[in-house]
């Protein structure tokens, strides 16, 4: 199967009754611009007419969808998993290199920003000698590091919508990734507490609370949600404890049943505005309220 | 004022005046002998019709539907429609608009991502009358500039923004009112309203420029 050229439509490669050969070319092909499809496939004598035509196009794609879902169903929560720790680990790589590069680049060049701007900047240089190369090489190959983690993001977030909509809907797809890739799965995510949920991320200051050193923790990752960090600090227990509720049922809702539901994410929104509104009433803040809010 | 082709009928379900097209059920929606009912609380292009907005429709159109799902609006557009080719990314909606496509024989579904038209632009052909679109992504004025080469001059653009998808901190009417003249990039709007039964949406109409 070859791919299309640029400007062919999926049936001009694709022998006559050959109905695997079609998904693929449904599947695989591209082109930069329609055309008139129906006009040309009759013209090539494709399809006896435009309604052959659509017939064919109609088998073609149906069949090509129900192999794409087979094989995509098998994107699981294990793939997002890695996906957002290749995506942290790629980010973390090319920031530290962006240092180094940066730095040595400095003894090469005239004004270089820090950072993975910087290392961009110098990937675009023309080397003048063996040193320089060695600094562009190394700036280029930063670069590409940078751009992979970018496509990494946009790949979780089209990722973490499908294998858990209700949480990705609530906590954004990067941050589900996150809770997802923190307790192992989404299997174990569903299984968790609220309350385990809320501290994910802030191991550290847990253990260390539970040996008597230290405060609790308020929050762990879920920290980053911009109801978190977008409530003030008197309220942030109270936002993060509220969230947590919520994010550990979207979980179990995309674990267990899987389908969108609306009306969770409206309950969250609602309690959140009453926790705000706190800060309105000049209330000082804190738990002082004998914790009556309801934990889900 | 909309105008309905008569594909889409007002009728009575329920004891009251909802609309309704003639096909196979999909969704458990109220039946009357061969109509089925339209159901504005789910469908954002229904509660759009239903709020008569500036939609010209005459029924064999050729559209373009992006953000599918599971097939619940976009079995109406087929309904009345010609050829629908209906773009989803997610493959579990896809699983239930695979049955909404086998019984109907104008309606083409495929597993594609919106904001890369290249990657259909095989399949789709061009100068369709009508762009649907009700994706929640970041970016959804792009998606709707980009597959604009699917429309032909004149062709309608038919968009529900949700607010959430830009931006979940800021005000939705400053997020409407970035996306909207974005848009303009490619179309010239002729209508917004916010869809009072789809919190958080604004309900576009603009014709391709």
């Amino acid at each position: 199967m070859t791919p299309n050229a640029a400007d062919s439509g999926w049936f001009e490669s694709v022998d006559s009754g050959d109905l695997a050969g079609a998904a693929d070319a449904i599947r695989r092909g591209s082109a930069d611009a329609p055309a008139d499809w129906p006009a040309q496939a009759v013209e090539a004598g494709v399809a006896a007419d435009t309604d052959d035509y659509y017939a064919q196009l109609r088998t073609a794609t149906i069949d090509a969808a129900r192999e794409a879902v087979a094989e995509r169903e098998g994107a699981d929560d294990q793939q997002l998993l890695h996906a957002v720790r290749a995506m942290d680990d790629a980010t973390r790589t090319a920031n530290e290199l962006a240092e180094r590069c940066t730095e040595w680049a400095n003894t090469q060049f005239d004004d270089v920003a820090s950072g993975i701007d910087g290392a961009r900047e110098i990937a675009t240089c023309e080397p003048d000698d063996p040193v320089q190369e060695r600094v562009v090489a190394l700036a280029t190959r930063i670069d590409n590091l940078a751009t992979e983690a970018d496509e990494l993001r946009g790949f979780i977030e089209r990722l973490a919508p499908e294998v858990a909509p209700n949480l990705a809907e609530m906590a954004g797809p990067v941050l589900a990734a996150r809770l997802i890739s923190l307790a192992g799965g989404l299997d174990s995510l569903a299984k968790k507490p609220s309350g385990t949920v809320q501290v994910l991320g802030a191991e550290d200051a847990l253990f260390a609370h539970l040996a008597g050193r230290g405060s609790s923790p308020k929050h762990g990752i879920i920290y980053t949600h911009p109801y978190v960090n977008g409530t003030r600090p008197e309220d942030r227990g109270s936002a993060a404890r509220a969230l947590a509720g919520k994010l550990t049922i979207a979980a179990r809702i995309d674990h267990y049943s899987g389908d969108f539901r609306p009306g969770i994410h409206d309950e969250l929104d609602d309690r959140m505005a009453t926790i705000r509104a706190r800060a309105d009433d000049g209330d000082g803040g804190g738990n002082v309220d004998g914790d009556t809010e309801e934990e889900q | 004022m909309t105008n309905l082709p008569d594909g889409i009928q007002r009728r009575e379900f329920d004891g009251r005046q909802r609309l309704a097209t003639r096909g196979q059920p999909v969704y458990g929606e109220p039946t009357d002998g061969e109509w089925r009912c339209w159901d504005a609380g789910r469908s954002k292009l229904g509660a759009m019709l239903e709020a008569g907005m500036e939609i010209d429709l005459v029924g064999g159109e050729g559209v373009l539907y992006l953000g599918a799902a599971s097939g619940t609006t976009v079995s109406h557009v087929a309904d009345f429609a010609g050829p629908t080719y209906a773009v989803e990314f997610a493959p579990r909606p896809m699983g239930d608009l695979l049955d909404v496509a086998e019984a109907r024989n104008n309606l083409f579904p495929l597993l594609k991502d919106a904001r890369k038209p290249d990657t259909y632009s095989h399949i789709v052909e061009s100068d369709l009358d009508v762009l649907v679109q009700d994706v929640a992504t970041r970016g959804q004025a792009r998606v709707a500039v980009d597959n604009a080469r699917f429309l032909t001059d004149d062709g309608q653009l038919l968009l529900a923004i949700k607010a959430r998808s830009e931006d979940v901190t800021a005000d939705p009417e400053t997020v409407f009112d970035s996306v909207c003249d974005e848009l303009t990039e490619a179309y010239e709007i002729i209508d917004r309203q916010r869809l009072a039964s789809h919190d958080d949406h604004l309900g576009v109409v603009a014709r391709k420029r």
